[in-house]
């Protein structure tokens, strides 16, 4: 967080810092508001938005039904007129529910209408696996909508970068998916609390500086890629980069580093066939072929949905461990 | 005050000439498709005027609109300039869209159309969301959905029904009722005898109306509109019309005879309406023949001026995908070029 060195701060979790950059943005502009599915009264499913509703009133924090394709449809509108609605899909797996207006409208509306309509348009969901949810409430969706042309993919891992990202998503022009991993929301840190503090979709960090292997890790990822790296220091020099953005990706950032490592690993809770994992490697081959000097590592979901049994979901899903035999097979 | 004030003489001519413009426009369209001077593929408004116009005309020019894959009349009773819609239908930079929507896809939002739309029923949600912008800006303007008896069937459209009455916002529902869902009648889509009898499981009004008469629309739309403004929250208002040509151009209308075409012709939206102005004294019968000659001036203007008008350079199709623009698209797009492309960095 180099740039942000210098600002006052203070320890938050996740959950905290996605809270602070709803409230400063709906305090910033009045056009902001948020809606989903108990997002008011309750304060949220994982309690984001608690206090909120108070805070803001029921008009500007409003419970919908159960009705996804409606609610964000609304948000669509809302946004094409002028508004900058947040809305909650509470999981990502319900993606498949208003995928019409997010694919159809939401993405391709100021292309349709030859750059003249904004789409200011927010949607935070959940993502990530590890609580015995099942499949319908496990899934790592962000990769459908990084592919898609439009959409402009967040999947912040730590609590600055989602603070900051958010209040970027909800002031941009462009529609903005941000996916929050339900893993982390305890999960704390260091956020600057100034409300001019932003990190700009598009930019990645690096967590960590090394020198023999670069991890690109997402979400819970990353933390558990750090605690890898410093249980590797010694022996092996691993730098760690949270991408924060999925779309635009920061393809500069990464190449820099496997330039200087020639090594790279890519931790992703995605499933690995065609996905995240696929493209920053593929960015890396483009731009660094000739620094690469050992297969690239993939970390992942095997292409399994996620499963109920602690057993099972265990195994499928990557951790901090499966990013250490990755780094072993190639240092 | 409304766009058209129908209880005024200059109101009731001005829709004729409405319905008029449409249906020549619609006509032009359909011959230049023809001619293959259209690419793609367009779907027409011929014989559905009275329902655009009446409605329009019931709005302000403050109010949303949205639209449906057959637009073109909702856009030229909205006050859209038939120029830039042919142009947008022909594939000009000068379109609507700057040639990057065509015919299914003609917006303008500053004039608070927000879009014809490929999806049946993707229009009522957006409709239900510019109607929260109003109530939640406290403005006095509603936000009015056209979409047909097709997509009645669609379940976001009672996601929107629902979501606007639950939350009493100020939306109008309009279904253009014109018969069939491009090639199946609407009785083996619906299990009720009206599509208005749907409103009941919103509670709101529903009514069911002479979607040929221009008057009649009008009428629902005017008090569906003032009970949004009044806070009485939604109106769903089936208007029975019939499209004269097929779900889209090129159709071979296989499922219906061509005497059940004949038989709604008779009542016509765009003579029933002349006659009536005719016979009330709003109108001669040689004024309606000006009017009539000033409307095609309108529209070969409008071709002509599509002709005139500049096609996109192919970089275009480059821009407008965000306000910000994300670096991926001028990378992959100089993939594409012969001494374009990533070579992997620095050779070892």
């Amino acid at each position: 967080m180099s740039a942000t060195t210098e600002q006052a701060a203070e320890t938050m979790t996740y959950r905290e810092a996605i809270r602070a950059a709803l409230r400063e943005e709906m305090e910033h502009d009045e056009d902001v508001f948020l809606m989903g599915e108990d997002v008011g009264v309750y304060g949220g499913v994982f309690e984001v938005t608690q206090g909120l509703r108070d805070e803001f009133g029921p008009e500007r924090v409003r419970d919908t039904p159960i009705s996804e394709a409606g609610f964000v449809g609304a948000g669509v509108g809302a946004a094409a007129t002028g508004m900058r609605p947040v809305v909650e899909v509470m999981f990502s797996d319900f993606l498949g529910v208003p995928a019409e207006q997010l694919l159809n409208q939401m993405a391709k509306m100021r292309y349709m209408f030859g750059g003249k309509t904004d789409m200011s348009l927010t949607i935070r969901t959940t993502e990530g696996g590890g609580m015995g949810a099942a499949s319908q409430h496990s899934g790592t969706m962000h990769t459908w909508f990084a592919h898609f042309p439009g959409i402009k993919v967040a999947a912040p891992g730590t609590p600055a970068a989602a603070k900051g990202l958010l209040k970027s998503a909800i002031r941009s022009d462009d529609p903005v998916m941000f996916f929050e991993d339900k893993m982390i929301y305890e999960q704390e840190g260091e956020v600057p609390t100034s409300e001019d503090f932003t990190i700009p979709l598009g930019e990645a960090s690096v967590e960590r500086e090394g020198a023999d292997v670069t991890v690109v890790a997402t979400q819970r990822l990353v933390d558990e890629s750090l605690s890898t790296a410093e249980e590797l220091s010694g022996d092996v020099s691993v730098e760690v980069i949270d991408p924060r953005s999925l779309y635009p990706l920061d393809t500069d950032a990464i190449v820099e580093s496997v330039e200087k490592t020639g090594r790279l690993v890519i931790a992703d809770e995605s499933p690995l066939s065609y996905g995240t994992h696929a493209e920053i490697g593929m960015r890396a081959v483009e731009d660094a072929f000739y620094s690469i000097a050992e297969p690239i590592q993939r970390v992942g979901v095997p292409d399994t949905h996620v499963p109920f049994s602690p057993p099972l979901e265990d195994e499928v899903l990557p951790h901090g461990d499966d990013v250490r035999a990755a780094i072993e097979r190639i240092v | 005050m409304s766009t058209i004030d129908l209880d005024t003489e200059d109101g009731r001519r001005e829709a004729l000439r409405r319905m008029l413009t449409i249906r020549t426009f619609d006509e032009t369209a359909g011959d230049l498709f023809a001619d293959g001077e259209i690419p793609g593929f367009v779907h027409l408004y011929i014989g559905e005027e009275a329902v655009a116009v009446g409605a329009c005309g019931a709005l302000e020019e403050a109010d949303y609109i949205t639209s449906t894959h057959r637009g073109h009349g909702h856009c030229i009773a909205k006050g859209l300039d038939p120029r830039q819609m042919m142009a947008e239908l022909l594939g000009s930079s000068e379109g609507y869209c700057n040639g990057k929507g065509g015919s299914m896809h003609i917006a303008d939002v500053e004039a608070n159309m927000l879009g014809a739309n490929g999806i049946v029923g993707a229009g009522p949600p957006i409709a239900t969301g510019a109607a929260l912008r109003c109530h939640l800006k406290g403005e006095d303007r509603v936000a009015l959905a056209f979409f047909g008896d097709g997509a009645v069937a669609q379940g976001q459209v009672h996601e929107a029904l629902n979501l606007a009455s639950s939350w009493t916002l100020p939306a109008v529902f309009v279904i253009e009722n014109n018969q069939y869902g491009e090639g199946t009648p609407v009785e083996k889509q619906h299990h009720v005898e009206s599509l208005s009898e749907q409103a009941e499981a919103y509670e709101i009004p529903g009514i069911t109306v002479d979607g040929m008469d221009v008057t009649a629309v009008y009428e629902a739309v005017t008090e569906a509109r003032r009970r949004a403004l009044d806070g009485e929250g939604p109106t769903l208002i089936e208007a029975e019309t019939y499209r004269y040509r097929g779900h889209f151009e090129g159709d071979p209308q296989v499922y219906r005879e061509e005497s059940e075409i004949e038989e709604w012709k008779e009542r016509d939206p765009i003579p029933t309406f002349r006659d009536r102005l005719i016979d009330r004294g709003d109108l001669t019968d040689d004024e309606y023949d000006d009017l009539v000659a000033e409307v095609e001036e309108t529209i070969d203007e409008a071709v002509a001026y599509a002709r005139d008008a500049p096609m996109p350079e192919p970089d275009d199709a480059y821009e407008d995908m965000f306000a910000e623009p994300a670096p991926e698209i001028e990378r992959f797009a100089r993939q594409l070029q012969t001494d374009g492309g990533e070579r992997g960095g620095e050779k070892r």
